[in-house]
């Protein structure tokens, strides 16, 4: 097995690909950072000058306005400067290819990749043809991994729950299509967490998904059942009717979050949804408006979050 | 043209002759006459073998030039000691009309090289829809009839083709897979393709397509080979096939033998294959079926891919990989594995290979067509892709330590390769 292509010879962080492989000092390490930038994003003058020269290119061949928009403001906030480019990716145009995409880019002196592409592994093969001084940041890549959201979500619940070693987590909804549930996963095994839950009908779950180190429930209730923490995934238009699903009001009714199913987890449960959301498909209003909800403030730690990464490979 | 090869452990696995001697070729053929040689191979320390047989090469003519060329992967082929070999209809355009199998068998004539065995379409445009000229095709040179990996998802179409060709006695080469099931899908669906969210092709996609093609076989009568198994559930299936004494046989290629799902690492779009990389189980039923027997032969699948196809993201790189060159040698690698004798390692990509073909080749009795390769089983060999003399150059056994270098190939008698 090759190494890690994330780690450089001295198993420091040379690009961020993906949660899994990472030991958990480099999580630690990240999450740390965040938090001490946490207190920069609050002040009046909101930049520090860590990347200070440094170029970052924000290489999107999927539309996303909120990934984007955070790793904007982040590379900002170090100082960075910051070009967008949103590459509309058809599969059947055979434009210029991914890799020469980059090899250009790079020829304008490229610091740090931020890469959204819809095909799982895009930024692995970016990685293994960049220059030695460039980095790579997946910001989401097919199915596979969407590891500054894992790393968000994961300091989320630091923030709340200070301690992993104690927690029942649950992941709701698709997880077959999920990024986002993939990465969270294993950032949260790699933190210790006794007991990651998933729940979903079949058709949403991915073969083997035992193996990544979840317990499966098709029954909401039990599955929710003593949690301290409640994510909930986002469920794409385009699976509500068809072969996965009959129709968005049955997910509702079954796997849907209410204030009363949310009654059963743990009184101090927090709910978290990495956006957007489909009110009243995957969550209710009451909920995500509600007492427990987490939502917007994992957006202000997503900013903290991506300026760790990034200050952490490039710095 | 009079050759004698001197001092070899010749191997026939038909005859399970094994023991140093010396061969005779006189006008193309294996001779008994031991007269006066014109020329002489010391073949002291080598064996010498009956040429190897691949059931799947491709040669990308017509059509994807900028791939391969026939004279570029038919001199593959002889370095890898492979002097017959049959090659899928899926060319651009595909192998369904009389005059391009007639244009391809006269450009591979021309250059007197491996003998080259095309199949042909079995529907038009391998679209899954209208039988091909099947008859014009055999007479144009076509072995058998195959969809390539295109899907048949038209059931009634397979039944019917399988009819029309059982009326001729042509034989079918199917791969089988359920065109539904392994829509989209890129990778075995398993613990690997759900940690690398890559979309799976599950493993039932083979069987129930299996399924159905033997219960058309018992329906038509039609001869059938299976081409490139990948599944456990399908090595069993065909054990109970052959039992039942149904006119099917099968292969597996190399790259399955020895690899599983695992071996994809960090997204290695070398080894995007199709079918996909199973499991590690599925990868031991499949060595284990060919050393039974269920399993008849080992092809190397060859498909030269040009950097453009494989640098890619995993799904969307082009399935396939360079194998002419490492047919030998991992075929070696799979025979020491399961501890057998040279000669029952060889069948699989000599005779056994033959007989599938329906060719007079794949031996060394006297009379036999004089395809043979010498080579040395021992020699090391690290696959280093730049030395492959395919255009081809990816592979997943890049880097790797193999046995088996070919020093002499000869077709019809003559030495065409010589290393």
């Amino acid at each position: 097995m090759q190494r890690n292509p994330q780690l450089n010879a001295q198993g420091e962080l040379q690009h961020l690909l993906s949660i899994e492989g990472l030991p958990r000092e480099i999580l630690g390490q990240i999450l740390d950072t965040a938090e001490s930038f946490v207190g920069v994003t609050e002040r009046e003058v909101k930049k520090v000058p860590l990347l200070r020269g440094k170029s970052v290119f924000n290489l999107f061949f999927e539309p996303s306005t909120r990934t984007r928009t955070t790793f904007e403001i982040a590379a900002k906030r170090l100082s960075a400067d910051v070009i967008n480019l949103n590459i509309a990716l058809s599969s059947q145009t055979k434009g210029e290819s991914l890799l020469d995409t980059v090899a250009n880019l790079s020829a304008m002196q490229a610091d740090i990749f931020v890469v959204r592409h819809a095909s799982s592994g895009a930024p692995f093969l970016i990685a293994r043809h960049v220059k030695p001084h460039e980095h790579v940041v997946n910001a989401g890549d097919g199915r596979h991994a969407h590891p500054t959201q894992g790393l968000l979500d994961l300091y989320t619940i630091r923030h709340y729950k200070k301690d992993f070693s104690r927690l029942t987590v649950a992941i709701i909804g698709d997880v077959l299509h999920s990024r986002v549930a993939r990465s969270l996963i294993q950032g949260l095994t790699t933190l210790g967490a006794p007991q990651v839950r998933v729940i979903a009908p079949q058709t949403l779950l991915p073969s083997g998904v035992e193996a990544l180190g979840v317990k499966v429930f098709h029954d909401m209730r039990a599955g929710l059942r003593d949690c301290d923490v409640v994510v909930m995934l986002r469920l794409q238009n385009e699976r509500m009717k068809g072969a996965m699903l009959p129709s968005a009001q049955e997910y509702f009714k079954n796997y849907g979050l209410t204030a009363e199913k949310l009654a059963l987890a743990r009184e101090d449960a927090i709910v978290m949804h990495p956006g957007p959301m489909n009110r009243g498909v995957e969550i209710d209003s009451s909920v995500a408006d509600g007492p427990h909800s987490v939502i917007l403030p994992q957006v202000t730690f997503g900013i903290a979050v991506r300026m760790a990464v990034m200050s952490i490979v490039a710095g | 043209m009079r050759l004698a090869i001197k001092n070899a452990r010749i191997i026939d696995p038909a005859s399970g002759r094994d023991g140093v001697g010396d061969l005779h070729v006189a006008d193309g053929k294996i001779s008994e006459e031991h007269a006066r040689p014109d020329r002489v191979i010391d073949a002291k320390g080598l064996v010498a073998a009956p040429g190897f047989i691949d059931l799947s090469a491709r040669l990308r003519e017509p059509g994807f030039e900028y791939k391969a060329t026939l004279e570029s992967e038919l001199e593959a082929a002889l370095a890898g000691g492979v002097t017959s070999l049959a090659c899928p209809p899926d060319t651009d355009p595909p192998l369904d009309e009389p005059g391009l199998v007639d244009m391809l068998r006269r450009r591979a004539k021309a250059l007197s090289r491996a003998r080259v065995y095309p199949l042909g379409a079995l529907t038009v445009k391998l679209e899954g829809e209208r039988l091909t000229e099947m008859a014009q095709l055999a007479e144009a040179g076509c072995v058998a009839f195959s969809q390539a990996n295109a899907p048949l998802a038209n059931t009634q179409v397979l039944w019917r083709a399988l009819q029309y060709a059982a009326t001729f006695g042509f034989p079918v080469w199917l791969r089988p897979q359920d065109a539904w099931l392994a829509k989209d899908g890129v990778a075995h669906e398993g613990e690997l393709a759900t940690r690398l969210g890559l979309p799976g092709i599950p493993p039932f996609a083979e069987t129930i397509a299996l399924a159905t093609m033997l219960e058309l076989v018992r329906a038509t009568g039609a001869r059938v080979h299976f081409c490139r198994l990948s599944t456990a559930g399908a090595v069993e299936l065909m054990r109970a096939a052959r039992r039942e004494g149904l006119p099917v046989s099968c292969d597996v290629a190399i790259h399955h033998l020895h690899l599983c799902d695992m071996d994809l690492g960090y997204f290695d779009s070398n080894c995007r294959l199709e079918p996909p990389l199973r499991s590690a189980r599925d990868r031991d039923a499949l060595a284990r079926g060919l050393e039974e027997q269920i399993i008849d032969c080992a092809c190397s699948d060859h498909t030269p891919i040009d950097d453009d196809g494989k640098h890619l993201p995993f799904a969307e790189a082009e399935p396939g990989a360079t194998g002419l060159e490492l047919l030998l040698p991992l075929t070696l690698k799979w025979g020491e594995a399961r501890k057998l004798p040279l000669a029952k390692t060889l069948a699989r990509i000599t005779c056994n290979a033959a007989q599938v073909l329906g060719v007079s080749s794949g031996r060394l009795t006297a009379g036999a067509p004089a395809d043979v390769a010498i080579f040395d089983p021992k020699a090391p060999l690290r696959v280093v892709p730049e030395m492959l003399k395919s255009q081809g150059k990816h592979t997943p056994f890049a880097g790797h330590e193999l046995a088996g270098r070919v020093r002499y190939t000869l077709v019809a008698g003559n030495v065409v390769y010589e290393a």
